[in-house]
């Protein structure tokens, strides 16, 4: 893939052809140059300066800001929340995928829309929806209130409105690519005699694992991440109702800059973890493939 | 919804049933109340609360900033895309994944970062001070978060796009005695359009929903620089539960016809590959 030009013999003059189908070493510089300084001005600066605000009052006060008690229980509930969101979203990712790709049935396309749907909808509005439900004045508002069961402004309308918002990721990762493996490999284990979750833990999980961690990993970076759809529902009670997203408001508005970029520091290092994570599977991925097409030369499963 | 075809795999009822359950609880229904709390206004109070001024001002912010966003995205982003793809420099992988770093940051992070870049005193905002280009707290500060926002959902939608591109097209035009410029804009580009489409109505409609990066850096004027959804959040915070819901129903209708357009190019770019 280097350069793009395919190999050829030496004796057709090389420069010409390289030329063909690329750019003059002075564009390609000159391209490479522009898109890398617009990365690192809209994406590396920003990072750079989160962490340099987060140190601008030196180290104690840095991890005075991130352990300071409010902060931890912030970051206690954001764990919580997303140890909760994730695992629902899993279960309803694998039986999304399994129902959709394994089978046909009338409606899939629909249901695959239904599925998308959550993404369509801005944070604002995915926290709205639950206050309409479970709010005060919402359709089980009343009756919530007459039995003393708190949702809105408590943690389970958090939990409720980051479950919404993240419902797709796993579903959406799995389902392309169970399509494409098909149900032969399945189809073999239950004609051979094996049950139906005998058949999954073998022989579907094994092959749709990487998939699987990509869509964890992204779904649980929104989790605890999420700012608008949480914001709504939290009803910002210091110590109670606040995730570290919402930590990072609450000290930003009282002007206590640095404690919030120590706070955001932190949230910065889960993205980065989480693109860490994201790329390995890649590779994995990548490299998992390429095993299944043994049969192309080396050279190309590498540029593929 | 019943099977068309017999198939010996088990698990179909169950995981249907757990699909549908799930979505039917925890999507439809609580999307149902936008639809149902709109209902409750007249038609006379509906359209008063959505064609309001400051309403319509808030519409003209965010579809503005999002539409300008999304553009810069779509020239940076084929630029990006076009190099990660085409070029070798060193630290490329790196590079390439730092593209998706928006999609993991938590955006409330981004707000305040671009906010405190971009104000008067700011790393870039003391450069632009003396040109009088004020960026934090204006027009101008929306649409710089929603360009970091939009860039992965263009470059990602390009690039394998760019990757497939043969290279015996580009080089039968260069034979033929087209100029690189020529082969760029007549072979490549027409190749790349309908994903460079897509990628810019993904991150159109990111852009329009967006509140974390945008809150901070916006200064949120009424009139000038309040976006939609905060204008939503305004609204619940007065206990103002209808007119919320009917600027919600107004943006949600935008973001499902925007779904649908996004669908419908991706389904014809199938299309074009497969036939």
């Amino acid at each position: 893939m280097a350069t793009v030009a395919v190999p050829r013999p030496a004796t057709t003059a090389p420069r010409a052809i390289t030329r063909a189908t690329g750019e003059s070493p002075a564009v390609r510089w000159t391209l490479t140059a522009i898109a890398l300084a617009f990365l690192a001005f809209t994406l590396v600066l920003p990072l750079v300066l989160v962490f340099h605000e987060a140190l601008s009052k030196g180290i104690e006060a840095y991890l005075a800001a991130i352990r300071e008690p409010d902060a931890l229980s912030a970051a206690k509930l954001t764990l919580l929340i997303a140890s909760i969101a994730v695992p629902i979203n899993l279960v309803f990712g694998i039986s999304a995928a399994w129902c959709i790709a394994k089978f046909e049935f009338r409606g899939k396309n629909l249901l695959i829309t239904l599925i998308d749907l959550p993404f369509a909808v801005s944070p604002v509005i995915s926290g709205m929806i639950f206050v309409l439900l479970f709010g005060m004045h919402g359709w089980f508002g009343g009756w919530l209130f007459d039995h003393d069961v708190k949702i809105i402004f408590a943690v389970p309308g958090m939990v409720l409105a980051t479950t919404f918002i993240t419902s797709p990721f796993i579903a959406r990762e799995l389902i392309p690519l169970m399509q494409e493996q098909g149900t032969e490999e399945e189809e073999a284990a239950i004609v051979l005699g094996a049950g139906g979750w005998q058949t999954f833990w073998r022989v579907t999980l094994p092959n749709i694992k990487w998939g699987l961690l990509y869509g964890l990993i992204l779904c649980n970076a929104r989790a605890m991440g999420e700012f608008g759809a949480v914001s709504v529902v939290s009803g910002h009670i210091r110590g109670e109702t606040n995730t570290l997203p919402l930590h990072v408001e609450i000290l930003y508005n009282e002007y206590a800059f640095a404690a919030s970029f120590a706070v955001a520091s932190v949230l910065t290092l889960l993205a980065f973890v989480t693109l860490a994570l994201k790329t390995l599977v890649e590779w994995q991925q990548r490299r998992a493939e390429a095993e299944d097409t043994e049969d192309v030369p080396p050279a190309e499963r590498i540029a593929a | 919804m019943r099977r068309t075809s017999r198939s010996v795999l088990p698990g179909f009822g169950l995981s249907l049933g757990i699909t549908c359950t799930y979505l039917s609880l925890m999507v439809l229904l609580p999307l149902a109340t936008v639809f149902t709390r709109s209902a409750d206004l007249s038609w006379a109070d509906f359209w008063g609360t959505i064609s309001n001024p400051r309403v319509v001002a808030s519409y003209r912010v965010t579809f503005g900033a999002s539409f300008v966003a999304a553009l810069v995205n779509t020239v940076f982003g084929l630029l990006v895309a076009w190099v990660l793809v085409r070029y070798r420099f060193p630290g490329r992988r790196i590079v390439d994944a730092m593209v998706d770093l928006p999609f993991a940051l938590p955006t409330a992070v981004a707000g305040i970062a671009l906010t405190t870049l971009y104000t008067p005193n700011g790393w870039v905002g003391q450069y632009l001070e003396p040109f009088g280009i004020k960026v934090s707290y204006t027009w101008l500060g929306i649409t710089v978060a929603l360009v970091f926002i939009g860039l992965p959902f263009v470059v990602r939608t390009v690039q394998p796009v760019l990757d497939d591109l043969e290279v015996e097209v580009e080089e039968a035009a260069a034979s033929l005695g087209a100029r690189r410029s020529q082969t760029f804009l007549r072979v490549v580009l027409p190749t790349v359009a309908p994903a460079l489409l897509t990628g810019f109505a993904l991150a159109f409609a990111r852009a329009i929903g967006e509140y974390g990066s945008v809150v901070f850096i916006s200064g949120n004027m009424p009139m000038k620089t309040e976006i939609v959804p905060l204008l939503i959040i305004t609204k619940l915070e007065q206990y103002d539960y209808a007119g919320a819901t009917a600027v919600a129903l107004v943006m949600l209708l935008v973001s499902f016809v925007l779904l649908l357009t996004i669908n419908l190019l991706q389904w014809a770019a199938r299309r074009r590959v497969e036939a």
